[in-house]
């Protein structure tokens, strides 16, 4: 997203009525930051300190606020995220099996990348999808009851990518 | 489309639409295409229907409709005018059943329901046990409407209870009529929603808010993704009850960054919502001005708590404060302006409360907790799925006549109710009437509605300590009882649950868990300790297992208990010696056995057993002093 052509009357919707300018600014921030994100998968560095001079946020207010939230990364991210769920239903039917499994025929850690970029693995909270668990998603694919059969699958399918 | 004006048009749309859509001589196929189904492979059961009819030269209605709630069968869909049920349906069934059913009118046995492999099949929906004992008032259109398209909506009777509010009503009257059924919050404190439109109502401010709490960030619980996802229409028409009864002009949903389907579908529901005159200035020609704006999270569980969540809408980290000023209070909402929040399944049912009045939801459930809950059943169940019961029914009813009984025959030990704020009810309370009251006398919490089954293969220490952890890693890090609190908690567990554990730690977590439950500031750190303190309560003997014994009943943790291996079992694989990293598996001749001295009891050989002839053994009292010096 071109930070210059930010229109942040148009982004905060029906409530800008009400809303001083400073609010309307700092009201937008979450959702610049998920624009920026969608682009780049992170949040670099100068568009961040560009968007605190379109914004009259101050860069150490900019990042205090994307570093509370989990989904907003500072590192560039692998061109497939993997994301195993270790929600409840997913921890008690053996989450943490099929996240060693990724781990290990990955080589890399949960929250990392591979050292090509090609793939990034993450875990999180509850995708909603308990019914199905264990679940993992890949982009935005959800791939639901996973065994130890499924998770090759996955593998795989991922390392085709 | 054009434009509503009065409320007649509504009406007489309404009229023309219920003629037109649905008609009953078409087939009709209802197909889930909530996530799981999708992800089970809908969209391709979609494809190969839509060919398979067209080579026919069949005219079909495929309706896509929101979850359905057996997501554990999916994808699931039923056909009309037959009304038969089908689960578990691959593209290639997709001919077969529009030749036997469509065409037929006889049911394709091998995708209708079975209790098992050797039971009869059910054809009928309403004959299927998982949906027998529902009764359905938030998710009422889910599984009958397709979500993107707000003519199906209406044509089911919905904005009926606007076009009531609008034409007969006024805003006390609707107010009053909330307050009389005692619609209790479904986000989990239960607080009475009525009292809180009071409250918001009683304020003078010009501008006032309405706001739809849908961070659903609970692991386990998806009602909300699914009436977001499958019913739009419903929150919204909630939301404008609400904003008219209590003169509000700005609605705003929170919807989690994790449910990208729910976003997409809202945006557009709105759209079109606003097209028909729904939303918007003036509405229906009451006067009444109402806009919905969408605001997307980013991954904080934190931003579920009603401060929270306004801190993060207004674009700052989401910390919760303190409270007075409550949310419905000058200086407390978004921007100061006082504004009413409440759970998504709550708004969704206040349409039907307006609609058929509140001595109708008085009659359903329990004195105190009138109406029905939504529960995301979960775990090691064989059912698992979205269920909607009237408050009032036990959890027996729920695991074993809803969900089916517990997945291969294992022994029921604990469920889990209301994520990881919840507690976990033992066996001896499963006959328990479940309201919001009933469920916080033993301990637990109604909470979102998340129910995760337990059976003797879960560790109720390794449980504790997952929903601790979670709370840990989620924890804000504003006040210290829960930043520093739940992190020695969770330290004290992990030691426990790696053979480290020492006399007096069940005594140091009870300590500590109260003192989290008096000094956190927001409900998340509240109610934190909760897991641990109800295991405690009911499973202490795990607890005393793991720290004197050195034992773990379920084997789920690793670094207890003495490990051998079974010679009469054995088939000599020698997987568990590749396993070893430590070299502790010897082999002899006709033979492997475990050398103590250097097992570092890591689990490794147990999990790569294939036959499970690696035992997990209780150590003796002296062995166990013995490794403790």
């Amino acid at each position: 997203m071109n930070v210059e052509e930010l229109n942040v009357d148009e982004k905060i919707g029906n409530v800008k009525e009400v809303l001083t300018e400073a609010q309307k600014k700092r009201g937008v921030l979450i959702h610049a930051f998920q624009s920026i994100q969608k682009e780049h998968n992170y949040l670099p560095e100068e568009v961040l300190s560009s968007l605190s001079k379109k914004l009259n946020i101050p860069l150490s207010d900019v990042y205090s606020t994307a570093s509370f939230y989990k989904h907003f990364y500072f590192k560039p991210r692998g061109r497939n995220v993997v994301c195993v769920c270790v929600g409840t239903a997913c921890h008690v039917r053996g989450a943490g099996k099929v996240l060693k499994k990724i781990e290990e025929s990955f080589g890399i850690k949960e929250g990392e990348t591979t050292a090509d970029m090609a793939v990034t693995l993450e875990t999180v909270g509850c995708v909603g999808c308990c019914g199905l668990a264990p679940v993992v998603t890949v982009n935005e694919e959800v791939v639901g009851d996973l065994n130890p059969k499924k998770v090759d699958e996955v593998i795989t399918m991922v390392e085709e990518k | 489309m054009a434009k509503l004006q009065i409320i007649a048009d509504l009406t007489n749309l309404r009229k023309l639409l219920e003629e037109e859509t649905f008609k009953p001589d078409v087939a009709r196929i209802r197909l889930c295409s909530g996530t799981a189904c999708t992800a089970t492979g809908t969209p391709k059961v979609v494809t190969a229907l839509e060919e398979e009819a067209a080579r026919r030269g069949l005219t079909l209605d495929v309706v896509k409709t929101g979850c359905q709630g057996l997501c554990q069968k999916g994808p699931v869909m039923r056909v009309e005018p037959q009304g038969i049920f089908y689960q578990k349906v691959k593209p290639d069934h997709a001919k077969s059943i529009l030749a036997y059913t469509v065409v037929g009118g006889t049911p394709f046995r091998q995708s209708l329901y079975r209790e098992d492999i050797l039971s009869e099949p059910i054809p009928e929906m309403t004959d299927v046990p998982f949906y027998k004992k529902q009764l359905r008032i938030a998710l009422r259109n889910n599984g009958v409407i397709d979500p993107k398209n707000i003519y199906h909506y209406i044509a089911v009777g919905g904005y009926k209870a606007l076009e009531k509010a609008l034409g007969t009503m006024t805003p006390d009257q609707v107010l009053s009529e909330v307050d009389k059924a005692n619609l209790r919050g479904r986000g989990g404190a239960g607080f009475p929603a009525g009292k809180k439109w009071k409250h918001t109502k009683s304020d003078k401010s010009k501008v006032k808010f309405v706001i739809a709490n849908g961070d659903e960030g609970d692991p386990g619980a998806f009602m909300d993704r699914s009436v977001m996802e499958g019913d739009p229409h419903s929150l919204f028409e909630g939301m404008i009850l609400c904003a008219y009864a209590i003169g509000a002009e700005y609605g705003m949903i929170y919807v989690r960054h994790e449910y990208p389907l729910a976003v997409k579908n809202l945006t557009l529901a709105i759209k079109q919502a606003e097209d028909l005159g729904l939303l918007g200035k003036n509405i229906l020609g009451s006067g009444l001005n109402f806009t919905i704006d969408i605001r997307e999270g980013a991954g904080a569980f934190v931003c579920g708590e009603s401060t929270a969540l306004v801190a993060s809408i207004e674009g700052e980290r989401g910390f919760p404060r303190p409270r007075p000023p409550r949310l419905s209070e000058r200086g407390g909402g978004a921007w100061g302006y006082p504004s009413n929040l409440n759970n998504i399944e709550t708004y969704a049912c206040v349409p039907p409360i307006i609609e058929k009045g509140a001595d109708w939801f008085l009659g359903i459930g329990t004195k105190n907790s009138p109406g029905t809950k939504v529960f995301a059943l979960t775990g090691k169940v064989v059912n698992t799925g979205l269920v909607e019961v009237p408050m009032g029914i036990s959890l027996r009813e729920i695991i074993y006549d809803i969900g089916g009984g517990l997945m291969n025959n294992k022994k029921f030990k604990a469920v889990q109710t209301g994520g990881p704020s919840g507690g976990c009810i033992p066996e001896q309370h499963l006959d328990l009437p479940v309201d919001f009251d009933s469920l916080a006398s033993v301990g637990s919490m109604m909470g979102s509605g998340g129910m995760v089954v337990m059976d003797e293969d879960n560790c109720m220490v390794d449980v504790a300590k997952y929903f601790l952890s979670f709370c840990q890693s989620e924890s804000c890090g504003k006040c210290p009882p829960c930043r520093i609190g739940t992190y020695q908690m969770l330290e004290i567990l992990e030691r426990i649950t790696s053979g480290k554990g020492e006399q007096g730690d069940i005594e140091r977590l009870e300590e500590i868990g109260n003192l989290i439950k008096e000094g956190a500031l927001c409900g998340l750190g509240n109610s934190a300790p909760n897991p641990v303190l109800t295991t405690i309560k009911y499973f202490r003997q795990e607890y005393e297992e793991h720290i004197h014994d050195k034992y773990c009943h379920a084997k789920a943790c690793s670094g207890l208990g003495k490990f051998r291996i079974e010679h009469e079992e054995c088939f000599l694989c020698g997987l568990c010696k590749e396993a070893c990293a430590f070299d502790a598996v010897k082999e002899t001749r006709d033979s492997y056995f475990i050398d103590q001295d250097y097992c570092t009891k890591c689990k490794a050989c147990y999990s790569a057993c294939p036959i499970g002839a690696v035992k997990v053994e209780k150590q003796t009292r002296r062995a166990v002093k013995q490794e403790v010096v």
